[in-house]
């Protein structure tokens, strides 16, 4: 079961919680206006690995963050 | 090891065989889909020089971690007429393949707990039927014939609004729909590789020639990629972006129940669907983790869940206990719809986006991807989902028909 690590509460269950979203990043080697236009509206980056991501403690201190998930562990570690 | 797998297929002369240097195709995914673009490939255009490779053994994957609905009532008419193709021709697999796949015909209720849930799926049956699948919405009254275990007042909370009817959906054994496909595919000299993960791509120039495996380079004149939740990182090595996210998807099973259920029951506003197994356990699932996930972990959180929207339209699974649990990693694209066929980079198609929707969709997609693969054309049945809708501001968008949003 999934636990998230708040940084004002600490790691309280899932349920607190509710999913924000991801960052979208477009990489800068698509320069084409149109293209990157297509690239933030649908494309994502999908790493298996680390991603920065925003969660809102609900049921908790009622707070918005950011941190940082390992998408194959879920290890929280807090973002640069 | 799967040993059901292996005295099914007889695959022992991999042993003492190794693949060869170049196939004409190589599929990368030895899935329901992988299998079933390899099966059309040899049956209906005579190209066997073909080598599926698996990481694990066959089915491993997503093709084996569904809950098995195969339906066609979608949103949009390009999708309905895919996937009523695909449910036509899984009516006929069993006569095709000579292999038992359990097919059954099992009804689907879309039940709506309100009023403007309602008339979404009145326009569902109504967009439907004109697309040619039979389907019509339906009062309470006759979800409650179809469905006498139904509790129409939704334990107070949700009451039964109505149903769209979708008469000619079904359900069929994940694992033998795999095992049918390779066992066809083997008989015609296909080549299934199982361990044997691919770690990248070969290119010459812009083009793909072949995959590198962990014992060494296959070339290939066509790479498919028919991988699931770890389809960017296949695609991320021929330089292709994709617009897809990896979701966990959970289902579960409960202990058998001797009284027949008749059919699929979903919901759309409690977003769960219901639907009985041949040895009377019940199937469940829900929608996916929202958020992204490279896990096959089964969570409490998600099983209470699900067992709590049940349990208040279907009062007397409160009785039931759970045996097991699955997890697959979904290929969740961004607009709910599948992505067929080119990529931009020649040499490699890709077969992805199936999400929490693919299992309907083998045998057409395979169907058609071969058909793409022997002639270089897109045929007009997939040409509505290639990667390149998006660009063209052509998505096909239908979030609601996934049942799993």
């Amino acid at each position: 079961m999934l636990r998230v690590t708040c940084p004002t509460c600490g790691t309280r269950p899932y349920e607190e919680f509710r999913y924000g979203s991801l960052f979208p990043v477009t990489p800068d080697s698509i320069t084409d206006p149109d293209a990157r236009q297509v690239d933030h509206a649908w494309m994502q980056d999908n790493v298996a690995g680390p991603i920065t991501e925003r969660w809102f403690h609900e049921a908790g201190c009622r707070r918005w963050f950011t941190a940082v998930r390992d998408t194959r562990t879920d290890a929280w570690s807090q973002p640069d | 090891m799967n040993e059901f797998v292996e005295t099914l297929l007889d695959l022992p002369w991999q042993a003492d065989h190794a693949p060869k240097a170049a196939y004409d195709v190589v599929i990368i995914g030895g899935g329901g889909h992988g299998l079933a673009t390899a099966y059309y490939l040899a049956t209906r255009h005579g190209i066997t020089n073909v080598a599926v490779l698996d990481a694990s053994y066959i089915g491993a994957g997503n093709t084996g971690r569904n809950t098995t609905i195969i339906r066609a009532n979608y949103g949009i008419p390009e999708s309905v007429a895919f996937y009523r193709h695909s449910l036509h021709m899984y009516a006929d697999l069993e006569a095709e393949t000579g292999c038992w796949i359990m097919h059954a015909n099992r009804p689907q209720l879309w039940m709506a707990h309100s009023v403007s849930t309602a008339r979404t799926e009145q326009a569902r049956a109504l967009m439907n039927e004109a697309c040619g699948v039979p389907s019509r919405f339906i009062g309470p009254d006759e979800c409650a014939e179809i469905v006498p275990q139904l509790d129409l007042t939704g334990g107070g909370r949700y009451p039964i609004h109505g149903a769209s009817f979708h008469p000619e959906a079904a359900t069929a054994r994940h694992d033998r729909v795999a095992w049918a496909y390779a066992q066809g595919a083997l008989r015609r000299g296909v080549h299934i590789w199982q361990h044997t993960p691919v770690v990248d791509l070969l290119r010459s120039g812009d083009r793909v020639t072949g995959v590198q495996t962990a014992a060494g380079p296959i070339r290939a004149g066509t790479v498919l990629s028919a991988v699931g939740g770890n389809v960017t990182t296949v695609a991320g090595w021929a330089g292709v972006r994709l617009p897809i996210r990896t979701h966990a998807l959970q289902a579960f099973v409960t202990n058998a129940y001797a009284q027949e259920f008749p059919g699929v029951v979903s919901s759309n506003d409690l977003v769960f669907y219901v639907s009985q197994g041949p040895r009377g356990q019940f199937l469940m699932g829900a929608e996916f983790d929202r958020y992204a996930s490279y896990q096959q972990a089964t969570s409490y959180t998600y099983v209470q869940s699900v067992a709590r929207k049940a349990i208040t339209v279907l009062p007397f699974l409160a009785k039931a206990r759970i045996l097991r649990g699955w997890t697959g990693i979904c290929d969740v694209s961004t607009d709910f719809s599948p992505i067929l066929g080119d990529t931009g980079v020649d040499g490699f198609l890709l077969s992805t986006g199936w999400g929490t929707w693919g299992f309907k969709a083998i045998p057409a997609a395979g169907e058609q991807l071969a058909l793409r693969i022997a002639t270089g054309a897109t045929p007009a049945l997939i040409a509505p989902f290639g990667l390149d809708r998006f660009a063209k501001e052509a998505a096909m968008a239908d979030p609601s028909s996934a049942g799993t949003r």
